[in-house]
């Protein structure tokens, strides 16, 4: 089992070291402007956090070719994470696999709850471009793995942000039909919501960014107390 | 003095595993030079994505009998590591042979996705100075479809649906199926132990 972090503040390398050091299992480097601006991330710095993380980690943002992700990867990235590009391409997954395998690629997916199901939003970088895509998240879900994904990280739009907890209905519904490894995202506030979210939705790892960043929660606290709860993780 | 020559097998994380042994203040060389390979006091064989496209390569650079010639130590990594054993299951191919047996598909049942990837435990079987430090139960980082089973050159296992070999050793030649470059401290310890043999 893993959790991982969602770096969004501050000094990359810096952070990339101290989570590190504290015993995050993975990394997520996530640009989210990328998508919405129709720029790419500056890759100059995967290099040097290649040279300083002995973990794996991994790059959202921007990729939205073959190229794009050779690049990054080459760079000394574990893994390439694709949300936008791919509800634009959903062959891009295809190609992607193909190419790295299943193992190197992720795919995000921003979902949030209309009436009595789940869709899929696109372009959540920013407020003023996010849109819901009518794909219901299920099918997508379905839809990505057939294509190769061989990971994907949920993020629950709807408790993002507000640290009240994972959206353990939303995340047990999509784990029911997710054959690939599962990552929770969205509203991790207090390590109890760390526990109930291996527990009852079952996935395979919880990201969190802001309670890390903060200081609400220090991953080593973390580990011990899912310890505790017989969650089996690395100490 | 150590000379740590790594293979050039064209897989994306090399890097990664360049960078991991230059965080042990040990300089390393990419290369498919035979000469420089067979000049180096410690060999690295990496390798990602298929046995077949990976056996290609190194058969186009004309590496198969200088690799199956090495005296000194080397260490296989994922692929690298199932490129050593007689044959792959995966595309079916001929390998090195420089280990008895035959890599198989990981045989696990319906609840458990393959590749197996993440961090997973060792349960050591056998003493060997590579695992200086290393205990059962430490964690280290998978990613992979296809495994060796078990057998007497296994020094460690870990467990995915089945006991399969996560380090393996006869004479100098070694191999993880994990990636000592992203495995933390454990994965820099087992580095360190194979650069001091």
């Amino acid at each position: 089992m893993r959790f991982r972090d969602h770096v969004v503040v501050g000094d990359i390398l810096e952070l990339a070291q101290r989570y590190r050091d504290e015993g995050a299992d993975e990394l997520v480097f996530y640009d989210i402007t990328a998508s919405p601006d129709g720029r790419s991330v500056d890759r100059s710095w995967i290099r040097r956090i290649a040279r300083i993380l002995d973990i794996p980690f991994c790059v959202a943002g921007g990729i939205r070719s073959v190229a794009d992700a050779e690049e990054v990867l080459g760079e000394g990235a574990e893994k390439i994470s694709v949300n936008s590009p791919a509800l634009a391409d959903p062959e891009l997954i295809t190609r992607l696999s193909q190419r790295f395998g299943a193992q190197c690629v992720v795919v995000g997916i921003d979902s949030l709850r209309d009436g009595d199901d789940y869709y899929v939003y696109q372009f959540t970088g920013d407020p003023s471009r996010t849109r819901n895509t009518a794909r219901r998240t299920l099918d997508w879900v379905r839809e990505v793995q057939e294509r190769g994904a061989g990971e994907i990280v949920l993020n629950c739009m709807g408790s993002d942000g507000v640290r009240q907890g994972y959206d353990i209905e939303q995340l047990a519904a999509v784990r029911a039909i997710c054959r690939v490894p599962l990552i929770a995202s969205g509203g991790a506030g207090a390590m109890e919501h760390f526990a109930t979210v291996f527990e009852q939705a079952h996935v395979d790892g919880a990201l969190a960014a802001s309670v890390f960043h903060k200081g609400i929660i220090a991953i080593p606290d973390l580990k011990a107390f899912l310890r505790n709860r017989a969650i089996e993780i690395r100490p | 003095m150590t000379r740590l020559a790594i293979i050039d097998s064209g897989g994306a994380n090399i890097a990664s595993l360049m960078f991991a042994v230059e965080r042990l203040g040990v300089e390393s060389e990419l290369t498919t030079d035979p000469a420089r390979l067979r000049a180096a006091s410690h060999v690295l064989l990496p390798g990602v994505g298929m046995a077949s496209d990976c056996m290609a390569r190194l058969e186009s650079a004309g590496l198969i009998d200088t690799i199956r010639s090495l005296k000194q130590p080397v260490l296989g990594i994922c692929v690298g590591m199932q490129l050593m054993f007689e044959s792959s299951e995966e595309g079916n191919v001929a390998c090195l042979g420089l280990l008895p047996g035959r890599v198989q598909r990981l045989r696990v049942g319906d609840d458990l996705p393959v590749p197996h990837m993440g961090w997973n435990q060792l349960e050591l079987r056998r003493d060997s100075p590579l695992l200086k430090d290393i205990r059962s139960g430490d964690y280290v980082y998978f990613v992979h479809s296809y495994a060796a089973p078990a057998s007497d050159l296994t020094l460690a296992t870990s467990e995915y649906g089945e006991h399969f070999s996560a380090i393996v050793q006869r004479d100098n030649v070694f191999g993880v199926q994990f990636h000592p470059e992203r495995s933390a401290k454990v994965g820099a310890q087992l580095l360190k132990n194979f650069l001091q043999l």
